[in-house]
């Protein structure tokens, strides 16, 4: 009747002795108290590395949203006065894009779904006591602050910071007489080189940590899958990084040292920037989108308690959107001027993607069936994620195809498509992620009232803001524009334009309620007991917050990570490292 | 419904707008199911006291079944929405109608040069008409265009005719259309080209075949000598001295 529940039991070896493994000296043996900085500042814990990327990825993410909020008021009423800034030229608003895109992609996204919560989860839910190089780690992360303040910097300079867009396509980018801006493009290329350096450093500790460090008894099918999506997407990161890197540089070349690689008058050619850019920039989308979905893979099924839905479909179809992803760049040159004969290769690989991204998200959907559902904050999140995300994906199919692409390409169209794609990863991803890890980052329980009122805002304001983009896309308005007054032959837009400012700002006011419950609950906050959620996987047999080497013993893992409701058992969840027979200590405290 | 796209004035438009039409039925049916059982399954399952839930993992072939064929469905519908676009994007851009003339066409920052062929439709000869961010062809009769761009990226967008593609400095791009409607159409630029690309603006003037004569005629009389083509060995020479703060109206650089 039903064979997955005890059969683990019966399978698996007796664990053998806890190995001594941890990877670093520091962790063997008893912890000499720590000075302030070897704890805060150049720490190799994961755990307050976790946190060095979280602090820096939400400061990054208050930034990005300004100067999204500056963008907003000057389409909505093209010259006005900014108090303390003055109005907006045409200059400032490139900058302003350009350094949004760049930040929210790179300096936010990046450190919050991979170094925050891949840095936090791994060592944790495999039974880890660091990271497998923990200096290593301490190294991405210095390196990532190295990166943030190089890009800051880049405002300070003369010209100010590159308004070349985020997608940098030279000859604009090579050539400082075109774009008017020298400094400014020379560091953002430095910052997003040294970004791209420190994931990297992260992504073979993660890769390494995931596969080498399990606690005994733990195989490869009893990850939980926000583990495996932290490992596809940082071998996706492995692998597509590399060209860009060697277009960065080309591209520095190009502006510093003379070379012709993307100037056409030197026999170089600007498509292969493009090509370079978008061979990592399109897996690089997939790279934040998998780990968002990790974080609801794990949400859905304790607040349901029921198991996943389909535990190897959502592995495989999460491996094959990774490898689909390699052959899909060329969509965004449709109309670039590369071979016509292109397009239909790239039209199908792109719009095939639906497949194995459906496989999942049909998956999820499926988890809530016959559950018993529980909206707390971090589910209603990790619903809202799935919601929203469904229009990114679905609009994404217009994009996908070469023909229809023509008309929407470069327009608000784009722009509402790919914030819709992804918003739900990135900021619902990580909400839902906050409000479920927290206790277990800082030991107390966050505020439901407040979270439910920040969930509420975002969600309806997320819509507000972005619907109406892809109204005015479809009018046909192009993107990275600074006066739309200059379309009035397409359409009177006002009443959109202001819609997304006013849902701009709403979306921005939203977050207050999150930051007063971050911050409040740090201290205010209800004290959460190891496993205040009553969940299986490894991380909540840690004490809240887990101390530096995390277990007081070496768990051991006995089952798949989604035993809950299991028939025959009187709790309704099952522990991994729990052997069979034995009742889960600790509960809902 | 408000109308959600402009008007259709190019051969192709129409074929373009049924393709957005198609996929967007399509995609919008799957979006509604996925939604309506998402809400439905969140409702139906909220936690109720003494309800119980069921331990279903999705390992049996019958639950397979559930998610694999909706998602062979899918497929098929990828599939017929591949071959549709592939129909049109065939029509647009693999096909060569034989063209009435052909113009040229030169994005720089931040301005188009457009050429007009002249009464003997021929282009690089001395009855050429370049004007500045102004473009005058005839209704129903297939124009080629030679796209190039003297400096960055720019790129070719009359929304109305459904037309985009980008100007890349060292090539040059062929391709073609043919209006449907006389009117007055904006050429915009689709591709960031530096600080004033938001106002880097054309006009593209679709006439009835006869008006189309009248102007050539006109335009003959006016200025013949004016004819002077801007010439292609001019590359980028504009922009260093161009303002940081863009003027709000009209085209920029000249
Ligand atoms: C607070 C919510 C956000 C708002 C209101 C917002 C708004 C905008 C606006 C107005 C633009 C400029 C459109 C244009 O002129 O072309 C833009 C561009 C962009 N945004 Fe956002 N955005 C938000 C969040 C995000 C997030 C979370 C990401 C990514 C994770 C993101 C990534 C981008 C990118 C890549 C661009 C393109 C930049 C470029 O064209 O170079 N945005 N956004
Ligand atoms: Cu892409
Ligand atoms: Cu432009």
């Amino acid at each position: 009747m039903n064979p997955v529940a005890e059969a683990p039991a019966i399978r698996r070896p007796a664990p053998p002795a806890p190995a001594a493994h941890g990877g670093d000296d520091a962790h063997g043996g008893h912890h000499e108290p720590e000075s302030f900085w070897r704890r805060y500042v150049f720490s190799t814990d994961h755990k307050m590395i976790a946190k060095q990327y979280l602090f820096t990825g939400v400061f990054m993410a208050l930034v990005g949203g300004f100067l999204a909020q500056l963008m907003r008021v000057q389409l909505a009423s093209p010259g006005a006065e900014i108090p303390g800034m003055g109005a907006m030229h045409a200059g400032q608003y490139n900058t302003y894009v350009t350094m949004h895109g760049t930040t929210m992609i790179f300096w936010v996204a990046m450190p919050l779904l991979l170094g925050a919560f891949g840095n936090f989860l791994i060592p944790l839910m495999i039974g880890a006591k660091d990271m497998a190089f923990p200096r290593l780690n301490m190294l991405s992360y210095w390196t990532f602050a190295l990166s943030t303040v190089v890009l800051l910097g880049s405002f300070f300079v003369p010209g100010g910071a590159s308004p070349v867009g985020w997608t940098a396509y030279p000859p604009l980018s090579a050539n400082p007489q075109y774009s008017g801006n020298v400094w400014g493009v020379h560091l953002w290329i430095l910052a997003v080189a040294l970004e791209m350096v420190a994931f990297l450093m992260g992504g073979i500790n993660y890769i390494t940590t995931a596969i080498n460090l399990r606690a005994p008894g733990m195989r490869m099918k009893d990850l939980p899958l926000i583990l495996w999506m932290q490992i596809v997407a940082s071998v996706i990161f492995l692998f597509s990084a590399g060209p860009l890197v060697a277009g960065a540089v080309m591209l520095l070349l190009d502006r510093t040292a003379g070379t012709g690689f993307y100037n056409p008058a030197a026999g170089g050619d600007p498509l292969l920037f493009q090509h370079l850019f978008w061979f990592f920039g399109h897996p690089e989308v997939y790279v934040l989108l998998l780990p968002g979905l990790g974080i609801v893979a794990e949400i859905l099924p304790v607040f349901s308690r029921k198991p996943v839905f389909g535990y190897k479909m959502i592995l495989w179809s999460t491996i094959a959107t990774g490898l689909l992803s390699f052959v899909v760049w060329a969509h965004h040159q449709f109309v670039s001027g590369i071979d016509p004969r292109l397009a239909a290769p790239f039209s199908l690989t792109t719009i095939l993607i639906s497949v194995p991204v459906a496989v999942t998200l049909f998956s999820f959907i499926a988890t809530l069936w016959k559950g018993s559902i529980e909206f707390t904050t971090a589910m209603l999140f990790a619903l809202g994620m799935i919601a929203v995300f469904l229009i990114g994906g679905v609009t994404g199919i217009l994009n996908g195809s070469a023909a229809a692409d023509i008309y929407i390409h470069d327009t608000y169209f784009v722009v509402a498509h790919f914030h819709y794609a992804l918003i739900p990863p990135v900021f619902f991803g990580f909400f839902a992620g906050i409000y479920y890890w927290y206790p277990k980052m800082f030991g107390r329980m966050m505020n439901e009232t407040l979270g439910k009122l920040h969930f509420w805002g975002t969600t309806i304001f997320v819509n507000v803001t972005f619907l109406p983009m892809f109204v005015m896309g479809l009018r046909g308005y192009p993107r990275r524009v600074y006066d739309p007054t200059q379309f009035s032959s397409l359409g009177d837009m006002t009443l959109m334009q202001i819609l997304a400012t006013v849902g701009t700002a709403g979306l921005l006011l939203s977050q207050v309620p999150l930051l007063i419950n971050f911050f409040g609950s740090l201290r205010w906050g209800k004290v959460a007991g190891p496993n205040p959620w009553r969940a299986n996987t490894l991380e909540w047999a840690a004490p809240s917050p887990p101390p530096h080497g995390n277990f007081a013993a070496q768990p051991s893992v006995y089952r798949w990570p989604y035993e809950y409701s299991a028939p025959g058992r009187a709790e309704d969840w099952h522990p991994q490292h729990l052997p069979s027979g034995a009742a889960a200590e600790g509960s809902r405290s | 419904m408000p109308d959600w796209l402009p008007v259709a004035a190019s051969t192709y438009a129409k074929d373009i707008d049924g393709l957005i039409w198609l996929i967007t039925a399509i995609v919008g049916v799957w979006f509604v199911i996925a939604e309506v059982v998402l809400f439905y399954l969140i409702f139906r399952y909220r936690r109720r006291a003494g309800v119980k839930p069921e331990y279903v993992d999705g390992s049996r072939k019958k639950q397979i079944a559930w998610i694999l064929v909706p998602c062979a469905a899918i497929l098929a519908c990828d599939l017929v929405i591949d071959a549709a676009s592939a129909r049109v994007w065939d029509e647009m851009k693999l096909t060569n109608p034989k063209p009435h003339m052909t113009v040229r066409v030169d994005g720089r920052q931040w301005a188009w040069d457009l050429t007009n062929p002249g009464p003997d439709r021929v282009l690089d000869t001395s009855d050429d008409i370049t004007l500045l961010n102004e473009l005058h062809v005839p209704a129903g009769e297939v124009v080629r265009f030679e796209l190039r761009s003297r400096d960055t990226l720019h790129s070719l967008w009359v929304p109305e005719l459904r037309l985009k593609q980008d100007a890349v400095p060292g090539r040059t791009f062929r391709g073609w259309f043919e209006a449907t409607r006389p009117g007055e159409y904006g050429i915009l630029c689709a591709e960031l080209c530096g600080v004033a690309h938001g106002v880097m603006k054309g006009t593209l003037i679709v006439h009835e075949s006869s008006g189309y004569e009248n102007w050539l005629r006109s335009a003959q009389a006016q200025a013949p000598a004016a004819a002077a083509p801007a010439p292609a060995t001019a590359p980028a020479t504009a922009p260093a001295t161009v303002p940081a703060t863009a003027p709000a109206g009209g085209s920029v650089a000249r």
